[in-house]
């Protein structure tokens, strides 16, 4: 009988190239490179040097996302280094002829936006990018990892990457979310069980009745942060639901190709009696929306909470940990959740930028004014997903409830276009990171989900939707 | 790649743990196209304070950093390693590093040694206790020096053999192309294609 291998290991097993020996690790074949302007140009530039052609330019795609404007996007980016960066990825793509969606194309946005919108992102594929959120197409059950500059040199070089085998964690998510509830919490409640360091090492494969469930757009939202909990991979196996987001898209196989491609996707899945190196297991039936109150992600708690008292934590260093993050997000120990105070109201990023993201938050602002004195800002991850979300009229009530509506790019997810949270400022974001001067110089992040975030902006204070309710 | 095998050179004590690279680097010095020149941007936020180990005269020519654990989680920036090495660090020591940031270091050059919580605090108090003490990083041995202290290391055996031998991993990679053809030459035709361009 054959052996009984994890999801991981097939897909490990099935882009072996090389078996790596004496310590050495093994050569994995890449079979699509997503790049962006941030973390390609010194790597291009490497190529130059060397006098290197890229390999496979048609397993190789680039867009515009992180260091773009997110308005006036007719205009020349004002910033000079920022307009050089661009204009870098516009000259390299051009002079090694790879497919670029610039800003304006419909198919510019975020990179991990963009890649499933295409239909590139499928089952059974393994996928590189330099960014640490490419985990995010683990949902179609594809092997996707964040690298580094020099390993996107690598994979332009070679369509390869040396890699050492992950271990494999379980994480068996069974039950029903709640009204209100949303892939975000799961992730968010995951992530704070097992540290930001929890998965390190490890390839996530999340399985349950709860993840069955969710939609693409929710697998994405999940394995897009499995990065935040250290882990180099996440991936839902794939299903129904998967196929049918798949089909038609325009990279997507057709014809006999999609017959055999589904031949082989439906054996793609952990079997039978396979072990995983670790396992944990939640209870979806019994969570809440889940906000962060510190500044890592794993710094999060039930909203029906209150702020942690560092003493309540085991370890000395998580107790320090705890403590400065306190001092940086002025917050007290024992604050109820629900009454905090947020100035600012951030609905984007790779982890809830997607158009089932906008119609929960728009369903719920539709017809209400923005909280007094808030701002709110609505960055849809690609500019297909603006143009979708306009047809269906959500720009107007986001814009009518008194939220900016923008173009479509990372913004202040990270803050290196102009988009920033302010100075001391505190912000519910639908990001990824509340990491110290992430969102901009000592601005305050909470991390949410996309309804939190709109119930959020509606009230002022952090708020689930069954609050509206009262 | 220069080929490393032992240096010595000034510790910095870095008592923090849990430093993302958003806190080695922030996004800001990202929008560079250089490869080198990110010393300005090494821990730019933490340097705004006078106190800060490396605004102390002692620390001013560290090439050896001693962090707590987590270290390097988060973003996948590999400039958070280029300013690393570019203020010129030669080697990073902690209980636990971020795996993306780990890989990165073995790319530039620079060691990222695992060491124990109880070593770290060791090498911490023995740095401060003699500000400016210079550490002996043993590669081939896996072992650092400090006084009278003598703590083993972790590395791969890989990520040494490359930085031992000064190898480019493109280089090596590229010894094996018969076997990438070979692989490609089995490619399912399902299997994404970027080209030719596809919809609208």
């Amino acid at each position: 009988m054959a052996e009984k291998l994890t999801l991981a290991e097939k897909l490990w097993r099935d882009h072996l190239v090389v078996k790596g020996e004496n310590g050495a690790p093994d050569l994995i074949y890449i079979d699509l490179h997503l790049i962006h302007e941030v973390t390609s140009p010194q790597a291009f530039d490497g190529l130059r040097l060397e006098s290197r052609d890229i390999r496979r330019r048609d397993l190789t795609i680039a867009t515009e996302d992180h260091n773009t404007p997110t308005k006036d996007i007719h205009l020349p980016i004002a910033e000079p280094t920022s307009a050089k960066q661009v204009q870098a990825l516009r000259d390299n793509t051009e002079q090694y002829g790879v497919r670029i969606h610039s800003l304006g194309d419909k198919n510019q946005g975020i990179v991990h936006v963009v890649g499933p919108q295409l239909g590139l992102t499928m089952p059974g594929i393994t996928v590189v990018c330099g960014d640490s959120h490419t985990s995010t197409h683990g949902a179609f059950g594809a092997l996707a990892m964040g690298i580094g500059t020099s390993e996107v040199e690598h994979v332009l070089a070679t369509q390869t990457l040396p890699l050492t085998p992950f271990k494999t964690m379980a994480i068996n998510v069974e039950g029903s979310l709640r009204p209100g509830v949303s892939a975000k919490d799961i992730i968010l409640a995951i992530i704070a069980e097992i540290g930001t360091g929890g998965g390190q090492g490890y390839v996530l494969e999340y399985r349950g009745s709860a993840i069955r469930e969710l939609s693409m757009e929710g697998r994405m939202t999940i394995c897009n942060m499995s990065i935040e909990a250290g882990a180099r991979a996440g991936m839902v196996a794939p299903d129904q639901i998967t196929f049918d987001y798949l089909k038609g898209r325009p990279h997507a196989p057709a014809g006999e190709d999609w017959d055999e491609a589904m031949e082989y996707w439906k054996t793609l899945k952990t079997d039978d009696g396979a072990e995983f190196d670790k396992e944990i297991f939640i209870n979806a039936d019994e969570l809440d929306p889940f906000v962060t109150w510190g500044t890592n992600p794993g710094q999060g708690v039930s909203l029906m909470g209150e702020v942690p008292s560092p003493d309540s934590f085991d370890l000395a260093s998580d107790q320090e940990s705890a403590e400065k993050s306190l001092q940086y997000m002025d917050l007290q120990p024992g604050t109820k959740m629900k009454d905090i105070r947020v100035d600012t109201v951030f609905l984007g990023s790779c982890t809830n930028s997607r158009i089932e993201d906008l119609r929960a938050a728009a369903k719920l602002v539709k017809g209400k004014k923005l909280a007094e004195g808030l701002t709110m800002m609505v960055v849809p991850g690609s500019q297909k997903v603006r143009i979708e979300a306009e047809s269906e009229g959500l720009d107007k009530i986001f814009k009518d409830f008194g939220a900016e509506w923008r173009f479509a790019g990372c913004s202040a997810c990270l803050g290196m276009n102009p988009d920033k949270v302010g100075e001391f400022k505190r912000a519910a974001s639908t990001s990824n990171r509340n990491f110290v001067g992430r969102q901009g110089k000592n601005a305050r992040t909470h991390l949410v989900s996309p309804v939190v975030a709109a119930a959020t902006a509606i009230r002022g204070t952090l708020s689930a939707p069954s609050d509206l309710e009262d | 790649m220069e080929k490393i095998s032992n240096f010595t050179g000034v510790g910095a004590p870095f008592r923090y743990s849990n430093v993302d690279t958003d806190q080695i680097i922030p996004a800001i010095y990202l929008k560079r196209i250089a490869k080198t020149g990110y010393e300005d941007g090494l821990f730019s936020t933490l340097r705004q304070d006078p106190d800060f180990v490396l605004n102390q005269p002692e620390y001013e020519k560290a090439q050896v950093l001693v962090a707590g654990s987590d270290f390097g989680t988060g973003s996948s920036r590999e400039h958070a390693v280029w300013a690393l090495r570019d203020y010129g660090f030669k080697a990073v020591f902690s209980p636990k590093f971020a795996d993306i940031f780990r890989s990165n270091c073995g790319k530039q050059g620079v060691i990222a040694g695992v060491i124990s919580n109880t070593d770290t605090v060791k090498l911490w108090e023995k740095m401060e206790s003699e500000p400016g003490i210079e550490l002996e990083v043993d590669l081939p041995s896996q072992v650092v020096r400090c006084g009278e202290l003598e703590i083993n290391f972790e590395i791969d055996e890989y990520t040494k053999w490359r930085l031992s031998e000064g190898l480019d991993d493109i280089g090596i990679t590229l010894q094996n192309e018969d076997k990438i053809e070979e692989f490609e030459s089995r490619r399912a035709s399902w299997r994404p294609k970027t080209l030719p361009v596809k919809g609208d």
